[in-house]
């Protein structure tokens, strides 16, 4: 998000779904969308059929690049080269949008020159894509009427990932496919309350409404709203939080429903941190890896069994509703959070989650407009939603960027933290699959779910197992220099040869064990999705 | 220079009968009197008459020879080549008098016969060019070049020709249809998935006379603007295949196709799709669609013709083999010419393959008009056996079948139509008094419920339905109201299918219910098989006083469910009788002492044990 | 605009709507099977024939003409819609009392609209042509003795989700709704999204231990970003099913495996009850009173001791908007910032 703030002042998805999926041309990057976001991929397919075209770059060959027009099976951690090369083909070939670039965007000559060296051939040896399909790809993009690009954390989860945010931003400010509909640049968010969570603050430098705490205007408003005075200096980041934890400078953790004991890169120094750390408390539904390690444990409602708020990746704000009571003492998460606070001495008197969504509007002028009252009226509405009036914004930056002009950021490309080599000579790449989500607390305690795709199934490819006399099924064990798994493959060409693909679905082959905590220095998110590894058969 | 010709038929009917092998032996023949190089061997194509193949004719004298093998061919070289001779045994022999009939124009097969569609076929060989040129061919491409389009369209109309793959739709409408839209591509396409069993018309004609084909579509193309063809063939035809490959590579090779055929400007390409084999396809838009290499089913109404959209949505002029194989013969001669045969709203010729109980059978040629009696009994050479004529099947699997009191209807589509039956396909099945009429039309359904696309209720499940329940009344288990059931069934099949399969299905059952509703009724209420056929209803018996003990049945019967004494009269042990009726066929006539018996009290009597 | 009539009634229509579409706006019900409003029309089963202008169209598939005159009710109509409901019928386990679909099958109610009598069906011959059971989906079963092949599930998995894992198979009455190689469902690419399993009008494909809900309630999906609108379906205290909210306008009804399947985890026995708190190295069940105030004493203590940066929390990218605002405005009233989640992941 860091990215996409920085070029055109605000992060977020900058079209919607529905008009997404008129896109003549889609381009999707680092984004397995039909196992990810499924619905989406369900539209995707929908276009396709019904004419649209598709880029798709992945090292894995996924679903879509079975539907694509042009497939560019990119080696791990080559997004940025892989961009830059297309924006050269665009603009040495004079495919770019003059007009637009004129009138609305600034850094256009600095881009041209950054870019003159990443010619498809050079790109071609970085990324293993050949030169022609670079162009064939910068050129079907750059024709299109409409098209839109689509990615996820296949762009973001790279120490460069915020530059290839940028590099995205490049290409679609370079054609105009931005501001207007069946365009944009689209990060699908993974989860269902990503958005909501950021927008609520949830973040270390910023309140709702990405207001920095660092704005003396912005937290005079939340002072006086509050009736406290509020600490200026911007807060510890998830990693941050971690070595604080290990170096003693964060005595308490208190986790509210997540489980970074699975989820989060290099688990062993996860895991570590989180025994250290004096005080951990964590708040959840079911008895997590994490939580398995806390001192106090507070049972939470399930969404079924609450009311409020979620927004979508499409900036959507949507209500929930309770359906069944929480199982026995267990309470809504908010109710909890008050509960502490009355405990704590401050009097919170919220009677309801419509208590809590109203002081959010008068605080957040993105939601200023907002109420349950409409949301039940309405059905949805997407901000920015500034006034009771205001009907949503389905398009961000349709007539000016947030920040005015669209900054053009030419980037370097950078190879990943860590490379293969002869010790660790496979790449390993992280995902999820269509069945199960995130640590799998939930689909694994789902029956369904969990008889469609009981055991991880690392992906190893054809050659390679091959040499290494692996089939389908084998048990392996696969370590970095973090640390190691065990878990049975599945022999496929999804995957190239020298690439390793694993889901981190699985406690039992907990994939986190052997990814990379580098962080992208900017978004400070850590480059799960490329690491060296090493593959062994285990004998049965 | 060669003195004499001879054309052995090399139709598939007579290559199965050993043409190949007649062709060996003769060459050998040949060479031992040092012959070969004054006849010349021609392979032709069908010749129709393929019941009494191999066919072999020696010209110039025109002597017909049937159903010679690689043995007859020392004597035949010896007596006929060498000494002049005719082998009378190896001539044809008039079913009637019994007298050698020499030149085939004299059989009465041939002699009302009017050969147009099949006019090259078994006279020239197939896979050379320049007989096909010799005799006119290309010469109506060449004509056709010079035209107008509307000129070309013109002369189809005028001649009143009807497509000949069985609907019987004007062709020179559906040329000005596909003519008159624009579109930036238009396609042809020759329908040869012939599906019906028993007909092979269209094979013998790819087989026989590919080029009169190819030359069809090439002037279909040029009247209507479209560059590029398909023949839809069956993969079940390999000769056929194979021939017309050789024929589309000759024609390139003399610039008859390709690009600016004969420096006209006029570019044509004819590619060859071969089809699966399934029924349905040859249904005007599920071919499209099997062409285009999906699922071959109909599209149900409404949608548009396949003249307006047919292959990938482009305009196609679709036409069957025979209908192609005709058109270049009506620009050369003209319309009045083609107008001239037939009858007043039916021009032209039918080609019928006709089969059953007849005396002769084979593929055949006849002017519309000409009378049902007239074709089997003259060409058809009458029922043989001494036996009497029950009723004929026209139309293929979803034809009807037509009694003797038909037998003066004047043969075109729409009397057909009219009686019950249809033109279908042209296939033209004979039936005597031995033919159960309920057993004939069950074996029909048969074909239509096998070859349902499955796409649409009513003939996915109404025919099996049907079959079902002719299957009940064939084993003696039909109820009272199945016959008003099948009709009430087969009514709404027709009105609510999709397609012409569907449409068609159950006019074998409801011409048969119209014309012999007595045996259906025989069958379910007095549990008899008039015709002595459904097994459940008959039993054989032997009477006791004719039977002499000769033991012939009882040593035959594979089932051994004969026994007695040497000398002494046989029983049948009807728990074993499997209803062969080899005891029946063996039994000598002076004693006919086996009887075929029907009706209820005689069924349950056999099985009540008691003899 | 344009003018049909209907049974003797003028109905407004557009250009471009079917027979059914204005017989349907008119309120006028038509007997359809493979007939859904999601997908193109097929017009295989042959039960919405109506007359049009004279002649026997399916209503589904005939486009309108300003001025036809379209009859609903004629002997020829009835007969064509009957005996087409009986042969489908002679070919369909008629196991209606225990079957899942039972009171929700379209093919009832098209059989009580014609009028299906036992008289009428006695005298046709029963055909099962395919008894067999396909149960390898662990979320659902295919029973084709109970398929009508009226091809919704096909047109589904192909016009919905995109994946054609299914497709016709096989000539005339051997026609059926086959995989690739007529594999089990769950070998096939089939990724158990269940659309067709929605839309089934029959029992040929029904979920596995159903139970029918007493009440719904409308929510949105707890999984991937996407934020589908869900009906959750509850029986008691306990959520028993799922189906996709149509009047949303992210999916459309639309679901994934996960939103329609992946809901047991909502009554799992795992589920906390109550407050946990360490005591000698075990979690043990405690009161909300004990857990909160060791809590905020710990949270004072290490406040007092070490400021309150030395305090950090989590919040939940799965939690509420009123959740997380909540659990930041905690925090910070604490005088610290270290507040993140697992945006990144």
């Amino acid at each position: 998000m860091a990215g996409l703030a920085n070029a055109f002042g605000s992060g977020a998805m900058t079209n919607s779904i529905r008009d997404i999926t008129q896109a003549d041309v889609f381009f999707i990057i680092g984004s397995n969308t039909t196992e990810a976001h499924p619905v989406i991929g369900y539209r995707i397919r929908k276009a396709i059929r019904e004419g649209a075209s598709l880029i798709v770059a992945d090292p894995r060959r996924i679903d879509l690049a079975e539907h694509a027009d042009e497939f560019l099976q990119l080696r791990p951690g080559t997004n940025e080269a892989l961009l830059n090369g297309i924006v050269h083909v665009v603009i040495n070939e004079g495919l770019y949008d003059q007009d637009f670039i004129r009138e609305r965007t600034e850094g256009f000559d600095e881009l041209a020159e950054a870019m003159q060296k990443y010619t498809p051939e050079y790109v071609a040896e970085i990324t293993n894509v050949s030169a022609e399909a670079i162009r064939k790809a910068a050129r079907l993009y750059a024709g299109a009427k409409n098209a839109a690009i689509l990615y996820t954390m296949g762009v973001t989860q790279h120490t460069s990932g915020t530059n290839t945010v940028l590099a995205i931003a490049n290409l679609a400010m370079a054609t105009g496919n931005i501001g207007k509909p069946s365009s944009g640049v689209n990060p699908l968010r993974g989860q269902n309350n990503v958005q909501g969570a950021c927008d609520m603050g949830g973040l270390p430098p910023v309140f709702t409404g990405y207001q920095p705490v660092s704005d003396p205007t912005s937290r005079k408003k939340f002072e006086e709203a509050w009736g406290v005075s509020l600490n200026p200096e911007p807060g510890l980041t998830v990693t941050e939080m971690m070595d604080g934890a290990l170096d003693g400078r964060v005595k308490m953790l208190y986790v509210m429903g997540e489980n970074p004991a699975l989820t989060d890169a290099n688990l062993h120094h996860v895991q570590e941190a989180m025994d250290k750390v004096e005080f951990l408390v964590v708040q959840d539904i079911f008895l997590t890896e994490t939580a398995a390690m806390a001192d106090v444990v507070l049972p939470a409602a399930a969404f079924a069994e609450k009311t409020g708020t979620f927004v979508n990746t499409e900036r959507r704000v949507q209500l929930i509703n309770q359906a069944v009571a929480p199982p026995g003492e267990a309470k809504a998460d908010w109710q909890i959070l008050q509960d502490l606070a009355q405990k704590l001495g401050f009097n919170w008197q919220y009677g309801s989650t419509e208590d809590i969504f109203n002081e959010i509007a008068t605080l957040t002028p993105s939601y200023g407009g907002i109420s349950y009252e409409r949301l039940e009226r309405e059905g949805s509405l997407q901000w920015p939603c500034p006034t009771p009036g205001h009907p949503g914004t389905p398009i961000l930056h349709g007539e000016k960027f947030t920040r005015g002009k669209g900054l053009f950021n030419p980037v370097e490309y950078t190879p990943p933290a860590e490379l293969t080599d002869e010790d660790y000579p496979l790449s390993l790449t992280t995902g999820r699959n269509l069945y199960h989500y995130h640590s799998g607390s939930m689909t694994h305690r789902s029956k369904e779910i969990e008889e469609l795709r009981p055991e991880e199934l690392a992906q190893v490819n054809t050659e390679d197992a091959a040499r290494m006399g692996i089939c389908d099924g084998d048990l392996v064990k696969l370590s970095s220099r973090r640390g190691a798994v065990e878990t049975r493959v599945e022999v496929s060409d999804i995957v190239p040869p020298g690439v390793v693909f694993m889901t981190f679905h699985y406690k039992e082959a907990a994939v986190n064990l052997l990814t990379n905590d580098k962080l992208d220095p900017f978004a400070k998110i850590p480059e799960l999705k490329v690491c060296a590894v090493k593959l062994e058969k285990v004998a049965s | 220079m060669y003195d004499k010709q001879i054309l052995i038929c090399a139709g598939t009917g007579c290559i199965s009968s050993g043409a190949l092998d007649v062709k060996g032996s003769l060459e050998k023949e040949l060479e031992k009197h040092n012959l070969q190089d004054k006849v010349r061997i021609i392979l032709s194509g069908c010749h129709g008459f393929c019941e009494k193949g191999p066919i072999f004719i020696v010209y110039p004298e025109d002597i017909f020879y049937c159903g010679v093998t690689a043995e007859d061919m020392p004597e035949l070289v010896e007596e006929y080549l060498v000494k002049g001779n005719i082998v009378d045994r190896l001539l044809y022999k008039d079913p009637i008098t019994g007298e050698s009939v020499t030149s085939h124009e004299n059989i009465p097969f041939y002699r009302q016969q009017k050969r147009l569609v099949l006019r090259n076929c078994g006279v020239i060989d197939p896979e050379n060019i320049d007989e096909y040129i010799i005799r006119d061919g290309y010469s109506g491409l060449k004509k056709s070049l010079q035209m107008d389009p509307k000129e070309i369209i013109d002369t189809v109309k005028n001649s009143g020709l009807r497509g000949l793959g069985g609907a019987g739709f004007p062709t020179g409408r559906k040329w000005e249809t596909a003519y008159k839209i624009e579109s930036d591509k238009k396609y042809v396409v020759c329908n040869a998935d012939e599906g019906d069993p028993g007909a092979f018309m269209d094979r013998s004609v790819l087989e026989g006379d590919p080029h009169s084909v190819l030359e069809g579509l090439m002037i279909a193309g040029k009247a209507i603007g479209s560059d590029e063809a398909y023949v839809y063939v069956r993969a079940e035809y390999p000769l056929a295949v194979r021939r017309l490959r050789k024929a589309i590579a000759q024609a390139e090779e003399y610039g008859l196709l390709g690009e600016n055929i004969l420096n006209s400007g006029f570019n044509f390409k004819v590619n060859v799709k071969e089809g699966a084999g399934a029924f349905v396809c040859g249904e005007s838009t599920a071919l499209v669609i099997s062409i285009e290499g999906k699922r071959g089913m109909p599209k149900p109404l409404p949608r548009p013709r396949t003249t307006e959209a047919g292959l990938w949505d482009k305009p196609t002029l679709l036409n069957n083999v025979k209908t192609l194989s005709v058109i270049p013969q009506i620009i050369n001669n003209g319309a009045d010419w083609f107008a001239g045969i037939g009858t007043e709203k039916c021009k032209g010729t039918a080609v019928f393959a006709l089969t059953g109980k007849t005396n002769c059978s084979g593929l055949i040629e006849v002017p519309m008009g000409i009378k049902l009696g007239k074709i089997i009994h003259e060409i058809g050479g009458g029922i043989p056996g001494g036996k009497k004529f029950k009723a004929v099947q026209t139309g293929g699997p979803s034809g009807g079948c037509l009694p003797e009191s038909k037998l003066d209807l004047a043969v075109d589509f729409d009397t057909l139509l009219q009686a019950g039956s249809m033109m279908g396909s042209g296939g033209m099945v004979v039936l005597d008094e031995t033919t159960c009429m309920v057993d004939v039309a069950r074996y029909f359904l048969n074909f239509t419920v096998e070859e349902s696309c499955g796409q649409c209720t009513p003939c996915r499940s109404g025919t099996l339905q049907m079959l079902e329940i002719l299957n009940d009344i064939c084993e003696g288990n039909g109820r009272e109201g199945d016959v008003e059931l099948l009709l009430e069934l087969g009514k709404s099949i027709i009105d609510s299918s999709i397609c012409g399969l569907g449409k068609s299905a159950p006019n074998p059952v409801l011409s048969t219910i119209d014309y012999f509703r007595d045996e259906y009724e025989a069958h379910i209420k007095d549990k008899t098989c008039p015709a002595l056929v459904c097994k459940n209803l008959i039993i054989y018996d032997i009477d006791q006083e004719a039977c002499t003990g000769c033991g012939r049945c009882r040593k035959n019967c594979p089932a051994g469910a004969i026994a007695g004494d040497k000398k002494e009269p046989h029983v049948i042990d009807q728990e074993k009788c499997t209803k062969c009726a080899i005891c029946y066929d063996l039994c000598p006539d002076r004693f006919s002492a086996v009887k075929c018996l029907t009706g209820e009290k005689i069924t349950a009597m056999a099985k009540g044990g008691g003899n | 605009m344009a003018t049909v009539n209907i049974n003797g009634i003028d109905v407004k229509a557009r250009e471009g709507m079917t027979v059914l579409d204005v017989a349907q706006s008119a309120g006028i019900y038509i007997p359809t099977l493979c007939y859904h409003p999601d997908l193109s029309t097929f017009g295989g089963c042959r039960v919405c024939m109506v007359e049009a202008d004279g002649s026997a169209v399916t209503a589904c598939r005939a486009p309108i003409k300003d001025g036809m005159v379209v009859r609903t009710d004629t002997e020829r109509v009835n007969q064509m819609r009957r005996v087409n409901v009986e042969l489908i019928m002679t070919n369909h386990d008629q196991d209606c009392q225990t079957c899942a679909k039972n009171n929700n099958c379209k093919l009832q109610e098209v059989c009580a609209f014609e009028g299906i009598t036992p008289e009428r069906m006695s005298r046709l011959r029963r055909v099962i042509t395919n008894k067999e059971q396909d149960t390898s989906n662990p979320a659902f079963k295919r029973d084709f003795a109970k398929c009508i092949t009226c091809g919704i599930c096909v047109r589904t998995c192909e016009e919905i989700n995109g994946v054609a894992a299914i497709d016709f198979a096989f000539r005339g009455y051997k026609t059926t709704i086959s995989t690739i190689g007529n594999k089990p469902i769950l070998e096939s690419k089939c990724e158990s999204c269940g659309e067709c399993v929605e839309r089934c009008p029959t029992g040929a494909l029904v979920v596995k231990n159903q139970v029918v809900p007493e009440r719904e309630v409308r929510t949105i999906c707890s999984y991937c970003g996407v934020g589908c609108g869900l009906v959750l379906g509850v029986r008691g205290n306990r959520v028993v099913g799922v189906r996709g909210d149509r009047q949303n306008p992210v999916n459309q009804g639309h679901l994934c495996v996960k939103g329609r399947y992946g809901f047991g985890f909502i009554n799992h026995p795992d589920r906390l009850k109550a407050p946990l708190v360490k005591k000698n190295g075990t979690l043990t069940e405690t009161s909300w009173d004990e857990a909160l105030t060791l809590i905020s004493g710990k949270i004072k203590e290490f406040t007092d001791k070490h400021g309150p940066n030395s305090l950090a929390g989590l919040t939940s990218a799965r939690c509420t908007n009123e959740d997380n605002y909540l659990f930041q405005k905690l925090f910070r009233f604490l005088g610290t910032n270290n507040i993140d989640h697992c945006a990144r992941l």
